[in-house]
């Protein structure tokens, strides 16, 4: 399958979509682990996103891509601006100037964003961040892009594991971020990262097919 | 909750409004990219000071903007660290030539944000040094967690590196001052309510009335531990029990205190627990150089107080006692 220009369109608004309508369920599990504020922050950034999105008519998925970072780098704040920046930044190098990117070209690129974040944040799976969920999916996908399977015929198993991974935050004991000042009283509540990075990898599925 | 604001959503630029309004003769006020600045920006030959974190902490940092303190304060939305445009912005207004420090609270998103700012500033041929402020007792610091967070040590930072600043001395001596502050000071806080953020609409955790949070942050996140409430004399032997557990005192040193409210606390309540941190510094012979008492570094509207210790030599005895005007802090001038 190839993506073009509108679909990663279709895929910030579809992202944007489901930050907007959990709003207030990201905020109340930051309130519970963290400062209350990574749904408010996600919503402002993508309005920002989008607005900006439709200012500048992008002619190439990079360009949508390095909107959207940019955007989302100066509007956002605290830790998800630079760590959901840079995700949109590194795909955006990856990208350049194709009109079109390919399944590969995909994986690639979401594997360069998930270095990263790891680069930034220094965060391992089990630190009970996007991590946690980032990386098991990215390593899903690379497996079986590279046994030449297509993104569309294997969204649903994406989706469930990144609703799986997110889920299994839940019991760890966070060690890093504001969550990790709570020690063992982070433990029981789902991360909001890991949450709002579920919505990231569902709007790239969801994206494939609505036109 | 009741809040005295118009729409949450404009609450910051709203606030940056009528600083400028009420403070004209010290500070001045530049939006999108929002920061303050001292009205005398750039002033030569000096290193300029930039500070900057999420709103709601006020007077940090916007407050310690002035002559002898911060050339520029970077204010985020309320309780989210600012984004790298304002600090690089901010840093060409204010940058003489002679250098920059940033002095950044240790929270994750803040840490970031100024890394991504000097990186755009330094590109453009700008020095920037940074110096990290991680005093709150609270946390360990481990390698299992974020590290220790930022709080009232950053105060006595500001105000050191600010009078070192304004005596001319060069990039790499503002840094190093700034460092023994930060290496030598120690905050622990308490919470008895917690406080809401305009744009969420309720509170950010939930204690019954009985209970109070030990170990609290600033940004209205829960503690380390939460008990059952106690009178004040025992809560504060509480919080100085564990700040001398972590920089243990000896009779004959000096120290600056902080007895600081989060924002909802009367001066009553803080100058009571004032009264218990001196007899216990007293009773082990220490010195109090200088105590400041009342809302120096915020959380809203919380109820809550917090204590910070900065143990002192004379390098930091004079630079603290060094003039500063400011619309939060004033001496000397």
């Amino acid at each position: 399958m190839m993506y073009d220009t509108e679909y990663f369109i279709r895929f910030v608004n579809i992202f944007a979509k489901y930050l907007a309508e959990n709003k207030e369920y990201l905020t109340q599990l930051d309130a519970a682990i963290g400062d209350g504020d990574h749904g408010i922050n996600m919503d402002r950034g993508a309005k920002a996103a989008l607005d900006r999105l439709s200012s500048i008519n992008p002619k190439t998925p990079g360009e949508v891509m390095r909107t959207v970072g940019m955007a989302l780098l100066s509007s956002v704040g605290g830790a998800a601006g630079p760590l959901y920046g840079t995700v949109f930044m590194r795909m955006s190098i990856a990208f350049r100037n194709n009109d079109k990117i390919d399944d590969k070209g995909l994986v690639s690129a979401l594997e360069q964003a998930l270095l990263g974040i790891k680069g930034l944040g220094k965060a391992e799976v089990g630190d009970k961040t996007m991590v946690d969920v980032w990386e098991p999916v990215v390593n899903f996908l690379k497996e079986n892009i590279e046994n030449g399977r297509t993104l569309p015929e294997i969204c649903a198993d994406v989706v469930a594991l990144a609703e799986e991974r997110m889920k299994a935050t839940i019991p760890l004991q966070a060690r890093k971020g504001r969550a990790s000042y709570l020690g063992e009283r982070s433990i029981g509540h789902q991360d909001p990262g890991a949450t709002s990075s579920y919505y990231f990898f569902k709007s790239l599925c969801e994206a494939i097919g609505g036109e | 909750m009741k809040k005295l604001i118009n729409k949450p959503e404009d609450v910051v630029k709203e606030m940056l409004e009528g600083m400028a309004a009420a403070h004209p003769d010290l500070i001045k006020v530049h939006f999108e990219p929002n920061f303050i600045y001292r009205t005398d920006a750039p002033v030569k030959g000096k290193v300029a000071l930039i500070s900057g974190g999420g709103s709601g902490h006020e007077p940090l940092h916007g407050g310690y903007v002035g002559k002898g303190m911060l050339d520029a304060a970077c204010p985020g939305n309320v309780f989210t660290s600012p984004t790298p445009d304002q600090m690089y912005e901010a840093g060409k207004v204010v940058d003489s030539g002679a250098g920059i420090l940033f002095i950044v609270k240790n929270y994750t998103g803040d840490v970031m944000n100024f890394d991504m700012a000097a990186d755009l500033l330094r590109a453009e041929g700008y020095n920037v040094e940074s110096v990290v402020i991680a005093d709150d007792v609270a946390v360990e610091q481990s390698l299992y967690s974020a590290g220790r967070r930022g709080v009232g040590g950053t105060v006595f930072a500001e105000k050191i590196g600010g009078a070192a600043a304004e005596k001319g001395w060069p990039l790499e001596e503002v840094k190093r001052v700034v460092q023994k502050v930060a290496d030598n000071v120690r905050s622990i806080g308490i919470a008895l309510t917690p406080c809401t953020v305009p744009a969420a609409g309720k509170p950010t955790f939930e204690l019954e009335e009985d209970e109070f949070e030990f170990g609290i942050g600033i940004h209205g996140e829960p503690g380390r531990k939460r008990l059952k409430m106690k009178p004040a004399d025992e809560i504060v032997q509480m919080m100085m029990d564990a700040i001398l557990k972590d920089m243990p005192l000896e009779k004959g040193d000096e120290v600056a205190l902080l007895v600081n409210g989060m924002g909802g606390t009367p001066l009553m309540e803080l100058y009571i627990v004032n009264r218990k941190v001196s007899q216990i510094l007293d009773g082990i012979g220490v010195k109090r150089y200088k105590t400041l008492v009342g809302d120096y570094i915020t959380s809203l509207e919380m109820q809550g107080a917090s204590v910070t210790v900065l143990k002192l030599d004379d390098e930091l005895k004079e630079l603290l006692d060094a003039p500063v005007h400011t619309p939060a802090l004033r001496w000397g001038i």
